[in-house]
Parts: C-alpha cells; structure tokens; sequence
C-alpha cells in the first residue's frame, strides 16, 4: 500500500498544488501528471492522494467542482484558489531553500 | 471553516461523492491499461489491486475531515445505548445506584461548599479573625472564651496590631404591636458602631451607627434586618427615621440592613448600638464574658503580632483583677471558622461517609460490569479477532459507563437538589444556611462526580474484557470447568472493598447513633412527659417595679393553675436542657479561697416556690422556697447537689451562707442555703454544673426574662393556646415564645447530632444494601459458571448440602476478609469520631458486634439464594446443557 511516506515527508500537497497551478484537473490526471513529468520516479498512491486532496481542501488553498471530462464522464476537478497560489509560493520558497540545503550538505 | 462545517452536515452526500470520485479513478486505471492493450478483464484485476480496498482508503480519506471523532463518538454512544437497552434490569440498577449516589455526594458537596469553602460574604473576608479571651487553666475541646466587654474596650484603644476591632452581642427584645400588627420577641444583635464597617457592609437603606449613638444612655437607635424590614414593614423605606418600640421603649430605625446579611445567623432580626444594652457599671466589667470579638488584620502586621500584643494586655488587666475571673490570655481564629465551629466536624464525616457509599456504589457497577463483561467474553474475542483495535474496544466498554453514570449523574442532580431543599428546611441549626444553593459550580461538580465513577466504574472491568487472548477466549468452550476464573477472582476482590468500606460505614454509623440515642436519652434531671414551657419577657416600661413583676406572676401562675387539665405551674428563668443561661462566681465565708483562678462559680436560676414540684426535681435536704421567700425576704437559696458535694465536701450546707460575686463582706449578695435539690443538665450532653437558684418572687432585675412551666393531664401541646390566651388577657402586649415540650427543647439543642447520625446511618444502610446486591451478584455468576461441574459433583455423589456449603464458603471469604479489613478501619474512624461521641467508646463492643452481626446476616441472606441453586442443580440438566 501506498503511505504518504513513499514521497518526501510533505511534498505531496506542493506536488499537487503545482500540478493543478495551470489547469483544473481531477484525481487520476494529477497522480499521472506527476508520474508523467517525474518520469515515474515519483508514484502518488491512491492511498495518499485523496487524503491528501481532501486535506487541501479543508484547508482552503484548493476548491473542487464536477465537470466532465472529453470522454464524457462525470469527475471532480481541482482548481487552485488564491490562498492556495500563496500557499504555493510559500512551500516553493521552502522547498528550494531545503533541497538546496540538503544539497550543500550531501555535496560537500 | 465553512468547508469542516460542511463535512459535518453533509457527510452523507460527501462521502457518495468522494466514491464517486474514486470508481472514477479506477476506470480511469482500467481505461488506460486496455488503451495499452491489456485485455478488459486483467487491466480491471490489476488496477484493483495497485489501488487496494476501496473501503479502507475512503475511510483514510474521511477521516482527514475533522469530524472524525465525533462521528466515532455517536457510533460508539448508539451502540452501548442500544447495548445497555437490551438488559434494562442492569441498567436500572446501574442508573439507579450511580443516581443515589452522585445525588447524595452532590447534596452534601452543595452544603459543605457554601458552609464551610465559601468566604464569608464581607469584604475581603481573608482578613476577618474573631479574637477571644482565653484562660490557661481551660484545657478543653474549645479554649475560645467569650470576651468581656471591658476587655474589649481596652483592647481596641490600647493595642494597636489589628486594624479595627468590634463587639457584638445576642440579646432579644419586646416588639410591640403598632397599627395591629402582633407583638413578638425578636432576637437581636447588639453589635458596636464600628462592627458594620469593619465588615465592610453597607446597609441597603439609610446608614450603620455613629459613635456617639454607641454609648450609654444615647438616643436609642436600631437597625433593622431585611426580613424584618419586609415582614413587618412590607419593606416600606420611609419607615427609615421612624420609631419602633422595643422593649416598650422608642427606638429610630437608622437604617436596614442587605438582604444577605444573615451574621451571626439568620434569627438575628435587628441591631442596637452594643452599649445600648450594657449599664455604665456593667461596661467595664473584665470578668463578664458574653461578647464575640471581630478584628481585622492589618496588612503591615503580621497576626502574631497583633494578637501577641492583645494577650500581653490581657494579661496586665488578668494582674489588676487577680480575684476576678479575668483570662490571662487572648487567642484568635478565622471568622469563618467561628461561624462553622459547631457543624464543621459533623459536615466534613457527612462527607467522608458520603464518599464512602460513592466509592461503594462505583465498586458494585464496576461488579456488575465485570460480570457482563465475562458474558460478553466471546464477542470481545471475535472482534479482536477481526481487527478491532484494543483502544477501540476499551472505548466502547468505557462509553456504556460514561452513558451509565451520566445518566445517574443527571438523576442524581435533581437528588441532589430535592435533598438539599429537604435538608435546609429541617436543618434550622446550620449556619450559613442562607447561602446553600445548587449553581454552576455544583453541576460542574457533579459532572467531575460523573467522569470520576466512570472511570473508577468502568476502568477495571474494561481493561480486563479486552485483555484475554484472542485464542484463549474462543477456546474457552462453556464447558471447561475453569473458565473465567480470573474475573470470578477480580470480583471477590472488589466485593472486599466494598464490603470493608460498607463496614467503617457501619461501624461510624452505629457509633454516632449510639452516642446520639445515648444523648436523647440521657437524664436532665427533670421530668420530661406531659410537660409545657413558653417563655416570655417582661419589659421595663409597666413592669419597673418588682411588685409589678410580681403581682403579673402571681395573677398568671393563678389563672394558668385554674385551667382544667393543669396538674401544676411554674415560673423560672431557664429550664433543664434549655441553656447555660448565666453563671456567678461565689464565696463561701470560713471557706479560705485556695487559688483567685478557681474562684467557686455557678449557674443561677430564678425559680418560684412550686418549680421543683412542677418540674419533679427531687429535693434532697432542706426546703423548697415558699411563699415567704418574696421581695424584702429573698435572702435564701436552693443549691444544686453538685454545688453542695464540690463546694460542701464533708460538712452539711444547710443553714451555711454564700455571697455571690467577689466581695465577701457584701451584705446585700449574702445568702443562706435553705435546700439542697437534683442536679440538672443546663444541656443534653453537658456536664453537670453547680447551680445555685434564688426566688423568682423576689423580683430581682435579672429575672425579668421567665419561663412559664406547665405540667399537664395528656398532651401538653393541647394546652398552649388557653395559656398564650390566659397571658394575653393579662397583657395583650406581652409577646410569648418558644412554646415548647422538654423532649422539644432537648430535640433543638440536638439537632446537629441527629442530623449527623441519621445520614451517616442512612448512607451505611444503603450501601449495606448495596453490599448485599453485589454478593448476590457474584456468587450468582459463580453459580452460573460452576453449574456444570456443580452437576459432575452431584452425579458423583455428592450431598446437597455439601454443594450449598461448598458455595456458602464461596461467598463468606472475600465477606470475612472484607470483615476483617473493615473492622481495623473502623476502629481508626471511631478514634477519628472521638470527638462527636457521647457516653460512648470509639471501640464500643457493642456497635461492633452489632454491625458486624448485621453485615454477616445480609451476607447469609444473600449468599442464600444462589447457595439453595446451586444445591438443586439437576445433575442431568447441567451435563445437557451446552
């Protein structure tokens, strides 16, 4: 099973923020667009995926809606809202001071 | 926010929503593997498994939504409601105890917090000390003397440690009838003009006293109390500034008190000015002791020093009076604790016992539980098996004593609140009564009450229902012989705690009410069947002459003597049982005074010649007084017979002269000893106290307060009104009080005794009961769980009353362990009790063997009917079943 530990400790909600910055999208585009882009190094489970979307959204930095997807069917799109584009920047910001962090200490 | 609210009214269509999502999920995965080419049925099987079950990850997914808990909360609450439904014999009994219980910890915790926690309702109450005098040789229970009124005064202007110092005194006056109202006696209070404001009170209407109004022979001024102000006044405020008539004398009412003002209690109806009442000798008196002294600290000063300055006075004023009963030193206390000083001990073992029965009564919910636990023994085994969490399961069994106990809680509130009416209204000795009342803080504390027996009710028997193998429980078929040994040990366990606790219960019990019968029954000296006493006052104004007095007496002892049914009548100022009423020091001329410090002192009583007669005193040597002994020819008195054996030793008293008060060449305090009578108790449980008694007739200016005593033909009751109508043909303004039988008088002075023992008594007896309920309970179950080895035994041979013996054994071990436990603690408690008990020992045989007969009895009882059950067991019957 997949746990959120699978991915660094907290990157899923920057991954899906990012992920859904551009466009609205529904559950199964955002893990693929993260496999896709990852070049399936990171795989989002399912099993952290919809806490992590539902925890989002009590947070308030994404809002969902149901529109249909080009095949047709009936999916719930995420969509980013202003406090969630903060909250972007915001864990951008820490993400790069982190990793680059980590950088200079594994490099040295 | 919005979106948790959301959550929460909307799960329902959240949670469709959120499967939606994810069967989306999975078409998609299906979808994209047949894209790929996989074929329909493998692309469904595959994207199934790397997505898992469906169900447990919503659940993950749901739980993110605050709500969690209580969603798992309301499961947990509709399952145990619906659980404990369906036994409603248990739950009953569960609710029913827990509700007595909580009730009656609530009802006391009510009283014992506005008693005895509660400040004073004064301003900053921390800072009240009462200061009394205190005599060295005084090595008493209670070393707080009263304080005479000199003392006072050169306390408060010579010592300088307290911030203010003030006196008051109880008295009582003569209300006249104005504009038809009746007249009546109202106690009062003489405090000095300073009392109010050192109090920090205000009055409600119009202003406190001046100093000058505080003195000798000023203006006559009064305040009143709110109850009286409304009672009588209908609460009008232009009664400020008008006159009342005490004592046939006008007074202005300067002002009426708050309506919570209720010190020293709540009969003290109005004020006068505290030198009002005093004469210009009788002010500088050190030696007359009836005054409480209120001080309050000054912050800059610690309270040893202050007080360490009074005592340092106290004793120059003892050296200047060394012939005179004057203490040597001062003592202090808190104010509240001289408000409370007499039910403070009776309320906190109220509580402890109180305490007891709750500890008793969570100890047989937490037996019941244990043995529905081992009934349920299986589910908890399967349902562990099949994944529940052990603090899940802990959860729940929690939660069925939590519903169980808040529910005993809220029936236990209401209790609580008809019992702490109940007990305010009878309870008319209790001080600080006014202020008992069930309010937040008593519901919060009831709540605490229910938290804390859930937890001691439920924690045991949860914590074992969890913890047995899962293998173990499902293995343990009905039929092993062993089975639930451990929760049958768990059990007798707690029933010997309770049965120790329902023991010390007993024991405390048994012994207060020993002491208490021994009380009401003790002997005053004085004949207390068919017997009437009303007292009444006669004022100054009319009556300033003694033979005014005396004619009034004679003219009602007359009419009073006429009434058919009257088998005699009386005067005297204080009857037996009735209060310690005055004393006075003595000499005895040729008796040299050994030590100024035990000066010879006794009780005075004023009584006319037929007292001792009316009231059966029997008289021992000597003379009754007889109609001589009036005005010019009052220099005789009767003396009690402890004042002859202690005062008199070896020599006959008859015809001997003793002078009252400290100077032994006084003439005029000169009497002779004409009689010798029956010693009386001035209270129940006193000691006896040397008495001296002087001729009511001779119309002496203290006997003006008399007490009319009536023996009578049948009830005495019946007779209260032709009297009251006799008095009031005489004078129609002459109010008459305290129309009361002996037993009556006996019964007030009581009261706190009968109320200690009646509901320690009441809370042993219930948990007595309760005691008795979880041994049924315990052997039952044992019975249950043996019947099929019971059957085996039976089949083998074995007798039935063997069987009945093997059972009763059973039972009367965890009984006399508890016994034996219970016993050591109750022999600690009566040690505790010493100090409540009269005429009775803290080990006294007699209660123990008494409780301990009564314990072994409801024992039997209820080891009776699961014993006789065992012993019909029909072997056959028991081998079938199962």
């Amino acid at each position: 099973m997949g746990r959120p530990n699978d991915l660094v400790q907290g990157t899923l909600g920057l991954l899906i923020l990012k992920t859904i910055s551009l466009e609205p999208k529904h559950g199964w585009a955002i893990a693929k667009r993260i496999e896709q882009i990852s070049n399936d190094v990171l795989q989002v489970q399912q099993g952290s995926l919809y806490p992590a979307l539902q925890r989002l959204e009590q947070q308030g930095w994404i809002r969902s809606k149901w529109g249909e997807t080009e095949t047709g069917r009936q999916a719930r799109f995420y969509s980013l809202t202003a406090a969630g584009k903060a909250q972007l920047e915001r864990e951008r910001e820490m993400w790069t001071r982190l990793s680059a962090a980590i950088d200079l200490v594994v490099e040295s | 926010m919005q979106k948790t609210l959301s959550t929460l009214f909307r799960r329902g269509s959240e949670t469709a929503r959120l499967d939606e999502e994810m069967r989306f999920h999975i078409e998609q995965e299906i979808a994209d593997r047949v894209a790929r080419g996989v074929s329909p049925e493998d692309a469904r099987r595959e994207a199934m498994r790397q997505f898992g079950n469906p169900t447990l990850l919503r659940d993950e997914a749901r739980r993110v939504w605050s709500w969690g808990w209580l969603e798992a909360l309301g499961r947990d609450m509709r399952i145990s409601t619906r659980k404990l439904m369906r036994s409603p014999g248990f739950t009953i009994t569960a609710v029913a105890v827990m509700a007595l219980c909580i009730g009656a910890t609530t009802c006391l915790f009510t009283v014992v917090r506005a008693v005895l926690l509660e400040p004073l309702p004064f301003h900053d109450p921390d800072k009240l000390v009462m200061v009394y005098e205190h005599f060295r040789s005084n090595l008493s229970e209670n070393p707080y003397n009263p304080v005479a009124s000199g003392d006072f005064y050169e306390w408060r202007e010579k010592t300088h440690g307290f911030d203010d110092m003030a006196a008051w005194q109880t008295t009582s006056f003569n209300v006249s009838d104005e504009q038809g109202k009746l007249p009546e006696v109202a106690e009062a209070g003489a405090g000095s003009w300073n009392l109010f404001r050192l109090l920090g009170v205000s009055p409600a209407l119009g202003r406190t006293f001046t100093e000058n109004e505080d003195r000798v022979g000023q203006a006559q001024v009064a305040m009143l109390s709110w109850s009286l102000f409304q009672r009588r006044f209908g609460g009008d405020a232009s009664i400020v500034g008008k006159q009342i008539d005490l004592d046939a004398k006008p007074y202005t009412i300067v002002g009426v008190l708050p309506e919570w003002f209720a010190y020293p209690t709540a009969r003290v109806q109005l004020w006068v000015p505290y030198a009002s009442i005093k004469t210009s000798e009788s002010i500088h008196w050190p030696d007359n002791h009836d005054s409480s002294v209120v001080a309050r600290i000054r912050p800059d000063v610690s309270l040893k020093t202050a007080i360490g300055e009074v005592s340092a006075l106290q004793y120059r004023i003892h050296m200047e009076h060394q012939s005179q009963p004057v203490a040597e030193d001062a003592m202090t206390r808190p104010m509240i604790e001289d408000v409370v000083s007499d039910v403070k001990t009776p309320l906190l073992v109220m509580m402890a016992a109180v305490g007891c029965m709750l500890l008793i009564g969570c100890l047989n919910v937490s037996n019941l539980l244990v043995a529905r636990a081992a009934a349920r023994q299986k589910e908890m085994a399967i349902r562990g098996a099949l994944g529940a969490g052990r603090f899940t399961l802990l959860r729940e069994q929690m939660m069925e004593t939590m519903i169980l106990c808040a529910c005993g809680g809220a029936f236990g509130l209401l209790l609580a609140m008809a019992g702490t009416r109940w007990l305010m209204m009878h309870w008319k000795q209790l001080p600080r009564a006014e202020a008992v009342h069930v309010d937040g803080v008593v519901v919060l504390f009831a709540c605490g009450v229910v938290c804390l027996t859930a937890v001691l009710a439920g924690l045991l028997p949860a914590i074992s229902a969890t913890n047995k193998n899962v293998l173990g429980a499902l293995q343990d078929s009905a039929r092993a012989v062993g089975g639930g040994l451990s929760k049958a040990r768990l059990r007798k366990l707690l029933l010997m705690a309770e049965i120790a606790l329902t023991v010390v219960l007993l024991i405390a019990a048994g012994l207060l009410l020993k002491s208490f019968v021994h009380l009401r029954s003790s002997d005053i000296g004085c004949a207390s069947e068919n017997v009437l006493t009303m007292k009444y006052s006669l004022p100054n104004a009319g009556y300033d002459k003694p033979e005014q007095q005396v004619a009034f007496s004679e003219s009602l002892l007359e009419g009073v003597r006429r009434l058919p049914g009257v088998r005699a009548a009386a005067l005297g100022t204080v009857v037996p049982g009735a209060g310690w009423g005055g004393d006075r020091v003595f000499l005895i001329p040729g008796h040299p005074l050994v030590d100024p410090q035990h000066q010879p002192d006794a009780v005075q009583r004023w009584v006319d010649p037929e007292y001792f007669s009316t009231l059966q005193i029997p008289l021992i040597a000597g003379r009754f007084f007889d109609n001589h002994d009036r005005l010019d020819h009052s220099n005789y008195v009767i003396i009690s017979k402890e004042l002859a054996r202690r005062y008199f030793p070896n020599e006959d008293p008859l015809h001997k002269f003793i002078v009252m008060g400290i100077d032994v060449t006084n003439k005029k305090n000169t009497y002779e000893v004409v009689g010798i009578v029956g010693d009386t108790l001035y209270r129940v449980g006193s000691r006896v106290k040397s008495t001296v008694y002087f001729p009511i007739l001779s119309g002496a200016p203290d006997s003006r307060r008399k007490t009319l005593v009536v023996r009578t033909d049948g009830d005495p009751l019946r007779f209260a009104i032709p009297i009251q109508k006799q008095i009031a043909a005489l004078d129609p303004q002459l109010p008459v009080v305290d129309v009361l039988t002996i037993p009556q008088i006996v019964g007030e002075s009581t009261m706190n005794q009968s109320f200690t023992a009646s509901l320690v008594l009441a809370f042993a007896v219930l948990s007595l009961l309760l005691a008795g309920v979880g041994l049924y309970g315990v052997l039952s179950y044992l019975v249950t769980q043996r019947v099929t080895e019971i059957g085996i035994r039976i089949a083998l041979g074995a007798q039935r009353s063997q069987v009945l013996g093997l059972v009763l054994r059973d039972g009367m071990r965890p009984v006399l362990a508890g016994l034996a436990v219970g016993v050591a603690g109750g022999a600690a408690v009566g040690v505790l009790l010493r100090t409540l008990l009269y005429g009775t020992k803290p080990m006294d045989p007699l209660v123990f063997f008494g409780m301990i007969l009564a314990l072994l009895a409801v024992a039997a009882i209820a080891s009776a009917a699961p014993a006789w059950r065992a012993s019909s067991v029909d072997p056959m019957q028991a081998l079938r079943t199962e």
